[in-house]
């Protein structure tokens, strides 16, 4: 193989093909609210811990859609489990079991 | 896919081509990327359909490379096509053909910028006659070379000796198209067939006995995309953008490429080789590339013309095999002879692409 | 005496709106010039927001339409203006002498061939929200044989100024929704993505389907606008947006994609509107007295308006427009109209 001192830059696009639709039915039977999140940003806007470091339950749901559950668990890293995200989910969403229950499954390999 | 419906798009988009009497204007890189391919258009327009095809030696680069660069400013590139514009009127024409998409697209913005801004128009003018003491007439008909031969693409095809049909198997060959991004995506109303579907290659393909390959990322860049290939800190989205074209056309199993710019068939061409060498995938069958050949070349290879007079020795991806499907004879001791038998010397053997 | 009220256009808007001055004991003369009565609505097989028959809602107009002269097969030939009525030539050779002319021409869907990029009637898999009511009608459309991922894609011909459409169509994200909903209901194990760049969904019961369609259906809904779609070699659609909610871009197969054709001014009521030297704002759309405390009342007297001729309109608010209008007909006919010698006074003052 020949180095040309440049080469093929990975895609950032997201692939909604690579979506693991047995994942998520997994994670939907313990966490089916895990469907009605529309994506307003209330739950990151008051978080805790993202004030000072990178997390987000609202992109973390997009990560996931988005056949990016890796990407997910690390944002959800930084959580602290407070429960104040599910103060203010305007659909009623248990956040904080539901953070609980993105890590259980996707965790695992 | 729905034929009927790509022909309705393609006569919304039809533009007015005269039939003869140009002012011809050569590319800056295409002579010696693809050298034969000019030559090939004056030939086949003056020699073959006998048009008259006019060219000056004292016209210049357009400046459009420096322009996609941010290097020259806006006026200075619209006195130096003033400048061309000038000596086609000087020499008595109203029709300007361009051998180069960039060039074309540059024209066409030109002209819309000068019709938007009268004033402009008037400085440029002004600054023409400043620095060369001449007057500018503006072309009645602007066109590229690519809808001049799609013009005459009938005319071509009854002086063919072959067409564009796999000599064995009685198929025509499957190709694909790829238009410059400059040609019609910033005027669609500008090219034969608009944007979406450009049709100035397909009815050439049709034309002569070839099969369309309409493949995914057909709107796609062929990665040149000026500073993306300029800078080396960039040049992995160059070639990252063909790599992505490739792998769209690769289930269509695709014998040619056709192309009308100048940059085009170059990186279609040589990032097949780097593609090849950086990470072993190749094309075309067996280990193959696809070759990418510019519409000049095709048009050749289906009048007859000897493929080393059209300096297909030029192109890294080899095109013996598309040769050997069209039954095209060739003589492989002369492929790298050049004018006159002088001998210009093998290119160095690739470990991946054949 | 009865007075003769013309109205041009058969759809929901002509038929709520003639059944109603019917009642009122005026002599309806309803005209339309496709063959059925019905507009649109004899098209659509369910209504959102509740998945109402359409045909039910169409019955029930229909019925209330009886001793209305209907002409169908009919348009306007000529328009002369009398002293205060309206002497009106039609196709069929009959000639109506009317005191109060309502318009009710409504709209026309957006032809989705315009969007090139979208490739409708060119990849074999593209079909618009009509073309799929129509197979929800039939059972049956080429296009459409177990798909296992469907994509809609909203605002086509709707927010989008270079194809001359820059408002929203009002319609379209609702009937997006529900036709989600059905085709999960017809195809369980699809996957369904709807593509917006606002989910407008204001009306009562919206937001209800809207939700159901996250929790009930999963129907995955993606903030970006489809960009470009391709056919790949297998016939599968190849769609990419961005998804401006992650801030990346997007790309997924489809097996068919939806096309939310949106509302475009009727191109036949624009004939009308040239007969009638009735203005169109620049939308296409007709003027009308006032947008809010007259809006069934065209600039000029004895000329009203009903439905989406003058905008997108969803089906309740046609209707509720076209008793509006009738009413402002009665009025019309009652207080300036039989007032010969202050006619003129009374319309400067009124209308």
């Amino acid at each position: 193989m020949v180095d040309f001192g440049f080469g093929l830059v990975p895609s950032s696009r997201i692939n909604l093909d690579l979506f693991d639709k047995e994942k998520y039915d997994e994670l939907l039977s313990i966490e089916p609210d895990a469907r009605i999140c529309m994506a307003c940003g209330s739950c990151t806007a008051v978080c805790t811990a993202g004030k000072f470091v990178h997390t987000s339950l609202r992109e973390a749901m997009e990560d996931i859609f988005n056949a990016k559950p890796d990407k997910a668990l690390e944002t959800l890293r930084a959580c602290q489990l407070c429960g104040k995200c599910s103060m203010v989910c305007p659909r009623g969403i248990n956040t904080r079991h539901l953070i609980m229950s993105i890590t259980k499954v996707y965790s695992k390999k | 896919m729905i034929y009927e419906g790509k022909q309705k798009i393609w006569s919304d988009y039809q533009k007015d081509i005269p039939d003869d009497h140009y002012f011809y204007v050569r590319s800056c890189i295409r002579q010696s990327f693809f050298p034969a391919s000019e030559a090939t258009f004056l030939d086949i327009t003056r020699n073959r359909l006998g048009k008259d095809i006019f060219e000056t030696e004292h016209h210049t680069t357009c400046g459009g490379i420096a322009y996609h660069s941010d290097t020259i400013p806006q006026e200075t590139v619209m006195t130096i096509i003033a400048r061309q514009f000038a000596l086609m009127a000087k020499n008595g024409y109203e029709n300007y053909v361009c051998s180069c998409i960039t060039s074309f697209g540059l024209y066409c913005e030109t002209m819309e910028t000068w019709r938007e801004f009268p004033e402009l128009e008037a400085k440029i003018r002004e600054n023409l006659w400043k620095s060369c003491k001449l007057e500018f007439v503006k072309p009645k008909f602007l066109i590229h070379a690519s809808d001049l031969i799609y013009k005459y693409r009938n005319q071509i095809a009854a002086q063919a000796v072959r067409k564009l049909v796999n000599v064995h198997t009685g198929e025509p060959l499957k190709v694909v198209e790829h238009i410059g991004c400059h040609y019609s995506k910033m005027f669609p109303s500008k090219g034969v067939g608009g944007a979406e579907y450009p049709y100035v290659l397909v009815g050439m393909i049709e034309a002569w006995g070839g099969e369309i390959v309409d493949y995914p990322e057909r709107r796609h860049c062929c990665g040149f995309g000026f500073r993306q290939y300029f800078i080396k800190g960039n040049r992995g989205y160059s070639l990252s953008n063909t790599h992505k074209k490739f792998e769209s056309m690769e289930p269509f199993k695709p014998d040619l490429i056709i192309t009308n710019c100048p940059g085009c068939p170059y990186f279609l061409d040589r990032w097949q080789y780097v593609i090849a060498e950086s990470t072993g995938k190749t094309y075309g069958q067996d280990g193959h590339g696809i070759p990418a050949l510019t519409y000049e070349e095709v048009a050749g290879l289906v009048m007859g013309y000897d493929p080393w007079d059209l300096g297909l020795q030029t192109h890294q991806v080899g095109v013996e095999p598309l040769l050997d499907k069209m039954g095209v004879e060739y003589d492989p001791a002369k492929k790298y002879l050049g004018k006159g038998g002088k001998d210009l010397g093998m290119p160095f053997p690739c470990s991946c692409l054949k | 005496m009865k007075n003769n009220i013309l109205i041009i256009g058969g759809g929901p808007a002509g038929l709520e709106a003639s059944a109603q001055l019917q009642r009122m004991g005026y002599n309806v003369i309803l005209i339309e010039k496709s063959p059925k009565l019905g507009g649109h609505l004899a098209k659509w097989d369910r209504l959102f927001p509740d998945s109402v028959p359409a045909d039910e809602v169409l019955g029930g107009l229909l019925r209330g339409t009886e001793g209305v002269k209907c002409f169908t097969d009919t348009d306007v030939r000529a328009i002369n203006r009398l002293d205060k009525s309206y002497n009106v030539r039609l196709t069929n050779g009959i000639t109506v002498l009317s005191d109060a002319v309502l318009v009710a021409s409504g709209f026309d869907l957006f032809d989705a061939v315009k969007k090139e990029e979208y490739g409708y009637g060119i990849y074999d898999q593209v079909m618009t929200n009509a073309d799929l009511e129509a197979y929800f009608k039939t059972g049956s459309d080429r296009r459409i044989e177990n798909p296992g991922k469907i994509g809609f894609a909203h605002c086509v011909g709707s927010r989008d100024e270079k194809a001359g459409c820059r408002s929203c169509s009002k319609v379209c994200c609702a009937t997006a929704v529900k036709q989600a909903i059905e085709m999960k209901q017809a195809f369980p194990k699809a996957e369904v993505y709807c593509f917006y760049m606002d989910l407008r969904l204001f009306g009562r019961h919206y937001e209800d389907i809207y939700l159901k369609a996250q929790k009930e259906y999963g129907v995955r809904f993606i903030r970006g606008r489809v960009a470009e779609v391709s056919e790949n070699y297998d016939g599968t659609l190849l769609v990419k947006a961005e998804d401006t909610v992650a801030g990346k871009p997007l790309k997924v197969t489809l097996d068919l994609l939806v096309l939310m054709a949106g509302m475009r001014p009727s191109a036949a009521g624009k004939v009308i509107g040239d007969l009638l030297e009735m203005p169109a704002e620049e939308d296409g759309y007709f003027a009308v007295r006032s947008g809010i405390a007259a809006g069934q009342r065209s600039p000029i007297p004895g000329i009203f308006l009903a439905g989406a001729a003058t905008g997108p309109k969803t089906l309740p608010e046609t209707l509720a427009d076209a008793r509006a209008a009738a009413m402002e007909v009665d009025r019309y006919l009652t207080e300036i109209f039989p007032d010969a010698k202050n006619y003129k006074q009374l319309v400067k003052e009124r209308w």
